[in-house]
């Protein structure tokens, strides 16, 4: 059934079995899971220098095409690990969701109204082609070690270290790693051997997604249905893949029997009534699953720190469960590499600790809302949500809460120890410390974007009119253990400020999406998020900043 | 027409969930109890009849279908 092959990737006995455990270093990160998430983790550590070892029980990518929404961020996250114009060209790009009632349309939304981004608001794409793609990209990258069919069946935290027993099918070996990142799964085996709890809720209805191979005219437009005349009960949602895949989500309800849902024919009834009697596909892939909200109470335990669905999971309406994962190893890469270097304390970690747990939150928040209303519990709340949709039809204003699932946004952080407030006022809407920097063309030479000059290091980013103004000692004041880049945005060509690398903002939008005015600063991080922002370039503020921002 | 059809709520998702979650616990004639209560309240707060009138006469027109 379907239509991708799955690669098969080779094991090779690890050295520890070849050469023996003693003439084996302890290595600075073990990852567990070769994932989205432990992936796109092991590619930013290995790209920032530190070598990563990656075990994964398994020999090929994710069975089934489960997280196909990959959202603008994770695309420039793994634009950064060279991996996203991949993904791109083979995904299904798009902006567009559409909902209706019955047969009527009552609402279109844009991810992206504005243009001038590198990347698109989504691509749908397979999780099994993004991980076959992050695979061969840590091919091409030295320092990615890995290792499959290696299952953990141990972990013992140590004081400088954490042992971790291997099984292959060699046997069993031992390694010892400084930092062990979990990333295998909402069935975290580490989680378990740790004995975590891992509370949350899980919701009575169920859910069929069937993904099918058909050739259609459909556009690539989210669409989702309440009470359609296809399926009149419930709701459904509708996604394009690649390769002409779709997935149809049919919500089935609480009485529903899982068993006979589950059997090929009826599900073929279900889509013929979508469809119609004429209409052919082929299965890829089919699950029967139920919402679940779940998360640890928190992501770092010791020298064990989790990621992905490993340390939360949400229900799938809303595309926070992949996008969110790979936002924690965003978030965790530079962090966790200064500390293997020896740069930042240990303490930089609890940072990842509290900016990712207060994602989580706000991930389980929205997504228990969109639970909520696709799935109302109790009859007070049915009723309600039923006189949404009806007067979503005539007004404008129901419209705005009719909730089928809100699509994943990168998550502000708005209390980071790591952040500097800003006392100076007068911002307007514009972006706060905890934000990504916004993305906007801009040209050095040749044309170039915002997310691909600021990213990977720390960076200074000025806006000013007067460029041979700038401070030509910046470097040195701004020295430190850390890097720190200093970008000077300039809207006009021509000036090469000493000590700094000019910008064009070509169509002043980057200018415009941060409400510069000549002398705005922000302070960025490796993660691209804003650490602090001045209304005037103050060099001492910045090196303090960069500091803080490093946990030192 | 007096009555807005447009979106009056800077944040309608926490608006609709704050009125979801009032009737969490309750029965169905606490629940009655508790619709009518909300209405008059926000009647008053309203303050315009000829708006009044047009919420009911829409509230009803979506009844018959």
């Amino acid at each position: 059934m379907g239509s991708y092959v799955y690669p098969k990737y080779d094991y090779s006995p690890p050295p520890e079995l070849t050469v023996g455990t003693c003439a084996t270093p302890t290595y600075p990160v073990v990852i567990v899971g070769a994932g989205l998430v432990g992936l796109t983790l092991a590619l930013d550590l290995a790209l920032k220098g530190v070598p990563v070892t990656v075990l994964d029980e398994d020999d090929t990518v994710s069975i089934g095409s489960r997280s196909i929404c990959q959202a603008q961020r994770t695309l420039e996250v793994w634009h950064r690990l060279g991996v996203a114009d991949r993904m791109v060209a083979k995904g299904v790009t798009w902006d567009t969701g559409e909902l209706y009632v019955g047969e009527q349309q009552v609402y279109r939304f844009n991810m992206q109204p504005e243009p001038g981004q590198r990347f698109p608001a989504f691509i749908n794409l397979q999780q099994y082609y993004c991980e076959q793609f992050l695979i061969e990209r840590c091919r091409d990258v030295p320092g990615v070690d890995l290792r499959f069919r290696n299952k953990v069946a141990g972990v013992r935290p140590a004081n400088d270290h954490i042992a971790v027993d291997v099984d292959t099918p060699d046997g069993r070996y031992t390694l010892r790693a400084q930092w062990l990142v979990a990333c295998d799964g909402v069935r975290s085996t580490v989680r378990g051997l740790l004995e975590l709890p891992y509370d949350g809720e899980v919701f009575d209805d169920q859910f069929l997604i069937a993904d099918i191979r058909m050739k259609t005219a459909l556009p690539n437009i989210r669409k989702y249905w309440f009470y359609p005349p296809f399926h009149p009960d419930n709701s459904v949602l509708l996604h394009r893949q690649a390769d002409d895949v779709l997935r149809v989500d049919f919500q089935l309800g609480r009485e529903a029997d899982a068993d006979k849902e589950r059997k090929i024919e009826n599900i073929d009834r279900r889509l013929r009534m979508m469809f119609g009697p004429d209409a052919q596909w082929e299965h890829e892939w089919t699950s029967i699953y139920k919402f679940t909200c779940r998360m640890l109470s928190r992501f770092v335990h010791g020298r064990v720190i989790f990621a992905g669905d490993a340390a939360h999971v949400v229900s799938p309406f809303g595309a926070r469960g992949g996008n969110s994962g790979v936002q924690d190893a965003d978030n965790l890469g530079w962090k966790l590499a200064l500390v293997v270097k020896g740069t930042a304390p240990a303490s930089l970690l609890e940072s990842y600790n509290h900016e990712r747990v207060q994602a989580a939150r706000e991930n389980i928040r929205q997504s228990t809302r969109s639970t909520d209303f696709i799935t109302p519990k109790f009859a007070a709340s049915h009723v309600l949500r039923d006189a949404v949709l009806d007067l979503a039809r005539d007004f404008p204003f129901a419209r705005a809460m009719v909730n089928s699932g809100r699509l994943t946004r990168p998550t502000r952080c708005d209390d980071s120890p790591l952040h500097v407030s800003s006392a100076d006022g007068d911002w307007g809407q514009a972006p706060v410390p905890g934000d990504v920097l916004p993305d906007a063309p801009l040209a050095n030479g040749s044309s170039t974007w915002a997310t691909e000059r600021v990213a990977g290091r720390f960076a200074v980013v000025t806006f000013t009119d007067v460029p041979q103004s700038l401070p030509a000692d910046a470097a040195t004041r701004l020295a430190g253990p850390v890097d720190v880049e200093r970008l000077a945005i300039l809207s006009d060509t021509g000036a090469q400020p000493v000590g700094w690398t000019a910008l064009h903002d070509t169509e002043g939008l980057l200018a415009r999406r941060c409400h510069a005015r000549p002398g705005t600063t922000y302070l960025v991080r490796p993660d691209q998020v804003i650490a602090g922002r001045w209304r005037n370039l103050d060099l001492a503020a910045l090196a303090d900043g960069v500091r803080r921002s490093s946990g030192r | 027409m007096a009555l807005r059809r447009d979106l009056n709520l800077a944040r309608p998702d926490d608006v609709y969930n704050l009125i979801v979650d009032a009737h969490k616990g309750l029965d169905e004639a606490q629940c009655r109890a508790f619709d009518a209560r909300l209405i008059l309240l926000l009647a008053n707060q309203v303050g315009d009849e000829a708006a009044i009138r047009e919420a009911i006469d829409a509230a009803r027109a979506g009844l018959s279908s």
